[in-house]
């Protein structure tokens, strides 16, 4: 399949995937700061789909983008968050929260423009003949199926440590 | 225009990276400090992701995952948010200082 | 381009997988409409059929028999003030009903009308189609939180909280039917849609058939936990006048609810489609193996005809038992309108030429039309489920089951 405008997709996807997360940290109401960080989290899905990773993308959607943050907003609604909106939103020490964060930034891109010459692109891997979810399942079920029972089991102790912690009496 | 290679998807994925750790360290509100850490994961996502077309199946799958520990991590840090609020009523994260001298 | 048209309609991809985009937006141009009279052909359709399972009449003065009540509703909906409640969050009582509308609509990309008749064939088209409507659940959310008061917030969470509940069924039950394809002797297992409707083409049985009866429960679990996961009766505690005065949406009003509730219907064609696709056989005829050959495909290549002959033969019928009273002389006239209207209709689809092309898309819509009328006849027998009851179902019975028709299905198709 020819890949079709992918300047015009990349720019635009990374265009709402960053105004997304800059709106996540600097709304006063959470439910706004939530639905952006939806909104960063379908342009991200349309990223990996340019990235030739579906089921990446289909798994962000259905997890994160469904399942996460219905999450968050059940708990922003439970929580009845409507005092904290009127509260001062930032730190009294803003400046070196972001400060440290821009010299973080500025370490990453140091990193990037000394690394390129290390690491030169590669050509990209062609697409496999067998379908992405079937290379991925054969990895997921053959070199990696032990960090994959860790993983549920991972899942197991967050969902009783969830009940544990939100019930009212143990 | 110049053609899109990696290097400009690990820009983003830096981008997202700096912006979620502004928001966990000046934001007040525990709920937004819980979302930038998600954005951090996602961050973290796009770039395995990315090296993947290069590299390999290696990094979707450790973006898989990264995605089932973010889910975990949420539901367990909301959990502790909810018991949290139930005993002092803020979501403040200067409020949370119940072990201070 | 008339030879633009032809090729097209020779080629053996999709126009999404062939990266013809005007045939694309002429595809979605087609299922926005057909989804819109199909929306409004449902509401008449609720209506009457609720009324007859009640023993009374339902709409009668509107049209002829009531034919023209949705576009009333449509037009008094679309005149109606458009009231918001003051404290509520603008942005996000906007967003809300958008969120749900596009969701629906989205869906309908992967749905396969044909072996080539869809927008395009993703090769995670079950993947996108569970993604998408389990973002449906955050414009419901959203909707209950922007109104601003009890009812709706109330009614959004237990909304959302059976809707996620049943989507975890529904994607077990789907698993089982993705498991299936791979079952074929030259079938390699496929997500996309198209690829498991042939699957069944080459298996030749329909997978609610296959393995007797693990695929019959897999459909089942699939078919309670679709009509949960739209919130229809039984299992419409969320949205029931009674209980909750209309729950989620009781603060929309006017073009806004509409949209709401065209939703609704949309969703509700969109997972019977998906129902249909992965274990009736998508666009297969009946018994296309038994009763192959060319004298049965001849027969079966009648039956759209002679559907819609049957449905002119109905309303000429009514036409001659109407009252003969000078009130009565329009509604006569337009239902003879309507009558020839289906006769010219079915006279058409006996032509040989669009009889072959439009036999993959009459089958597909008519299980699909099957699915509604059993919801309708749902709503009309079943008394609604209490919310904690409803949760029961969903997790401790549907998943379980889910679950042990998925092991049993992959332990049956590696021994037999």
């Amino acid at each position: 399949m020819q890949p079709v405008a992918t300047t015009f997709f990349f720019y635009f996807l990374s265009g709402l995937a960053l105004l997304g997360g800059v709106l996540v940290i600097t709304r006063r109401n959470p439910v706004h700061s939530a639905l952006s960080l939806i909104l960063t989290l379908l342009a991200l899905a349309g990223l990996y789909l340019m990235l030739y990773a579906p089921f990446v993308a289909g798994v962000q959607i259905i997890l994160y983008a469904g399942g996460i943050m219905v999450l968050f907003l059940f708990v922003i609604m439970l929580v009845n968050i409507e005092k904290a909106g009127k509260e001062e939103q930032f730190n009294k020490i803003w400046a070196v929260g972001l400060l440290a964060a821009v010299m973080l930034g500025g370490l990453l891109v140091t990193v990037f423009v000394k690394g390129n010459a290390l690491f030169p692109d590669r050509g990209m891997m062609l697409p496999p003949e067998e379908s992405n979810t079937q290379a991925i399942g054969t990895m997921l079920y053959g070199n990696y199926v032990f960090a994959f029972e860790i993983a549920s089991l991972l899942l197991l102790v967050a969902i009783i440590g969830a009940v544990v912690m939100a019930k009212k009496r143990i | 225009m110049v053609p899109i290679t990696t290097l400009h998807y690990l820009v983003v994925a830096a981008a997202l990276f700096v912006l979620g750790v502004i928001g966990v360290l000046t934001r007040r509100n525990v709920v937004i400090v819980l979302m930038s850490i998600e954005l951090i994961l996602n961050a973290v996502n796009l770039n395995l992701v990315a090296f993947s077309r290069m590299w390999g199946l290696h990094g979707q799958v450790f973006s898989i995952f990264v995605i089932t520990d973010a889910a975990a991590e949420a539901a367990v840090g909301l959990g502790i948010l909810i018991a949290f609020f139930r005993n002092k009523e803020t979501v403040n994260v200067d409020d949370v200082d119940l072990m201070k001298w | 381009m008339l030879d633009y048209v032809t090729s097209y309609l020779k080629s053996s991809t999709t126009p999404g997988q062939a990266g013809d985009v005007l045939w694309s937006l002429i595809y979605i141009l087609a299922i926005f409409a057909g989804l819109s009279v199909a929306v409004i052909a449902m509401n008449w359709l609720e209506r009457k059929i609720l009324a007859h399972m009640q023993v009374r009449l339902g709409p009668m003065r509107v049209g002829p028999h009531g034919l023209l009540q949705p576009i009333a509703d449509a037009i008094k909906l679309l005149i109606k003030e458009d009231i918001a409640p003051t404290e509520a969050d603008k942005w996000v009582f906007w967003m809300a009903p958008l969120l749900v509308v596009i969701t629906a609509f989205t869906v309908f990309i992967v749905v396969p009308f044909g072996p080539t008749h869809a927008v395009t064939d993703m090769n995670i088209g079950v993947l996108f189609m569970l993604g998408v409507s389990s973002l449906s659940v955050l414009g419901v959310v959203m909707a209950g939180w922007a109104s601003n008061s009890h009812y709706p917030l109330m009614g959004a969470l237990r909304s959302s909280a059976q809707m996620v509940s049943y989507e975890i069924a529904m994607g077990l039950a789907v698993i089982s039917a993705v498991l299936m394809t791979s079952l074929g002797s030259e079938d390699s297992g496929t997500l996309s849609m198209i690829g498991i409707v042939q699957a069944q083409a080459s298996q030749e049985t329909w997978f609610v058939f296959k393995f007797f009866p693990l695929g019959l429960i897999a459909f089942f679990i699939f078919a309670v936990a679709m009509v949960a996961e739209t919130n229809r009766a039984p299992f419409d505690l969320p949205e029931a006048e009674s209980e909750l005065t209309a729950g989620f949406h009781t603060e929309y009003s006017g073009f806004r609810w509409s949209l709401f509730f065209l939703a609704e219907y949309s969703a509700m064609i969109a997972v019977s489609s998906i129902a249909v696709t992965l274990w009736l056989g998508g666009w297969l005829r009946p018994f296309s193996h038994w009763l192959s050959g060319d004298p049965w495909e001849t027969v079966f290549s009648l039956f759209p005809g002679l559907s819609f002959l049957v449905l002119a033969a109905i309303a000429v019928f009514s036409t001659m038992r109407m009252p003969k009273h000078p009130y009565f002389k329009i509604q006569k006239i337009g239902l003879g309108v309507f009558a020839s209207v289906l006769l010219l209709i079915g006279v058409v689809l006996f032509l040989p030429p669009v009889r072959d092309r439009v036999q993959d898309i009459f089958w597909f819509v008519a299980k699909v039309a099957a699915f509604m009328y059993l919801y309708i006849w749902y709503r009309g027998t079943f008394p609604r489920y209490r919310f904690d009851q409803l949760m029961k179902v969903g997790w401790k019975i549907l998943l379980p089951m889910g679950i042990g028709v998925l092991i049993l299905t992959a332990v049956s198709g590696i021994y037999f």
